[in-house]
């Protein structure tokens, strides 16, 4: 009998090496409960939390789960079905008209994960005969959806809309309609899109533009739409994927456009059609977070703030860390083992950060991604940065 | 020009050997990932450079039958040939 796991060897070799001097594996972190936005136990001990997407603080939001408690006594704890056979309550339906407005759109599709999103919106927009155009560093969600879609896929230049305009030259006289793909924040790096470049690009070759918002909805712009309201092109962008898991703290995604094609997306994408809806406590828990979000500008202020802190903290220290300013600060290390050892002492000084490996980073050096919160107080920060600090000291001696 | 199978191999040698992570003995028949040591992410980066040279794009599911140098050579000659894109 052939070994089904045996492609995996590789693997299984590559993880031995990497946690044989270390001692905990950087895949099997358990925060054992939070105790509250910032603070979470792990390993018995209280540890403040920066390796998490809970930008505005609002997963620990008392609104959303008062809001969560009430429905599920109301509703039940889920839908059992997908949204065109048996899945879609009234409140599906008010969550995705509440999102269309928020986002000045016509239409909004809800997705039951921001991974659903992307694969849902990517693959049923695209088709065989034509073509998608990437940025190179592109979520796998958004590499998983363009395999589905059958497309003929072409990345470009991380953030480079020269690349793009010269890739968009070479396809003038190809038939298919070509979409492009960016996204406003980008998860491992922070690095942030020059969106509206990315527009004027879109428009003179007569493209389609989706720009996945994930990490920067409720995070930039005057109405935290993304990064596309504060370069001013929301007008440019046909197509806004995010999730709610992220800035609003639940779970699910979205995608919402303006043009009327949509509805038929409703009835020909998998990733929608196939899975079960959200749960309605979700739904209503997302409602009540994107209400705060809303009615608390001052979140968004002071995550900008803390941002600044800690990514100015971690330059302080002569660290490599992101170039731009945005809530995920990542510092780059050479080499994998020195980035295990700094990981494992940030979390035994009390420090949560995410240890992120080749080849899932960008340019095959490993990081320490970091995320700041809104809920974060300068005295968390400044820790944070203080006990990089002595890890880096550590290790350099 | 360099749009030949034969001439595009050895411009795809002459950059790797740039390399000095890339072993010396190189071929046309050097397989990328298993000669190379290239996982996926720096075998997609590394065909961005030739890109620029050649001005092509690769669509990414031409790279899924690429084996060795001389395979990617094929491939981009036809694309620099006027294949699509």
């Amino acid at each position: 009998m052939i070994d089904i796991f045996a492609k995996y060897d590789g693997l299984k070799a590559a993880i031995a090496g990497l946690t044989q001097n270390t001692p905990r594996s950087p895949f099997d972190v358990v925060i054992e409960r939070p105790l509250s936005a910032t603070v979470g136990l792990i390993e018995g001990r209280e540890t403040l939390l920066f390796g998490t997407n809970n930008y505005l603080g609002l997963s620990q939001s008392k609104a959303a789960a008062e809001a969560a408690i009430a429905t599920v006594r109301e509703e039940g704890v889920g839908t059992t079905g997908s949204r065109i056979a048996n899945g879609t309550y009234a409140l599906h339906r008010r969550l995705e008209r509440r999102l269309a407005e928020v986002f000045r759109r016509r239409h909004c599709m809800i997705f039951s994960t921001g991974y659903q999103a992307n694969l849902g919106a990517i693959s049923a927009l695209a088709g065989k005969d034509d073509i998608l155009l990437l940025d190179a560093d592109s979520h796998a969600s958004i590499y998983d959806g363009s395999r589905l879609s059958h497309a003929q896929v072409i990345r470009f230049r991380h953030n480079d809309p020269s690349d793009l305009d010269r890739r968009l030259g070479r396809l003038k006289d190809h038939p298919g309609a070509k979409l492009i793909v960016v996204e406003g924040i980008y998860s491992m790096t922070g690095n942030v899109a020059p969106m509206r470049e990315f527009a004027e690009v879109k428009k003179k070759h007569g493209a389609y533009l989706l720009a996945d918002e994930a990490h920067s909805f409720g995070v930039m712009g005057e109405h935290g739409r993304g990064v596309a309201e504060q370069d001013g092109c929301e007008e440019d962008i046909d197509f806004v994927v995010g999730t709610f898991s992220k800035s609003l703290g639940t779970v699910g995604g979205y995608c919402v456009s303006n043009l009327d094609g949509m509805e038929l997306i409703r009835l020909c994408s998998r990733p929608y059609m196939f899975t079960a809806s959200l749960p309605p406590e979700i739904i209503a828990s997302t409602l009540a977070a994107l209400d705060e979000m809303q009615a608390r500008p001052e979140l968004r202020h002071r995550l900008q703030e803390n941002a600044k802190r800690l990514n100015h903290g971690l330059h302080g220290l002569g660290l490599n860390a992101s170039p731009h300013v945005s809530p995920v600060v990542a510092v780059t290390l050479d080499a994998v083992d020195q980035a295990v050892a700094f990981w494992n002492r940030l979390l035994e000084l009390g420090v949560y950060v995410n240890l992120s490996l080749p080849p899932a980073t960008p340019d095959e050096r490993p990081l320490l991604r970091c995320s700041v919160m809104a809920a974060h107080s300068p005295q968390e920060i400044d820790r944070a940065v203080e006990v990089f600090g002595q890890v880096a000291k550590e290790l350099a001696a | 020009m360099t749009d030949t199978v034969e001439s595009i191999s050895s411009m795809i040698v002459q950059k790797l050997l740039a390399n000095p992570k890339v072993p010396r003995d190189i071929d046309g028949d050097s397989k990328i990932v298993e000669d190379l040591a290239f996982d996926s992410l720096a075998v997609m980066n590394f065909v961005m450079e030739i890109e620029d040279t050649l001005d092509v794009s690769v669509p990414l599911d031409k790279l899924a039958d690429i084996r060795t140098i001389h395979d990617l050579a094929v491939c981009l000659a036809g694309l620099k040939n006027g294949n699509f894109p």
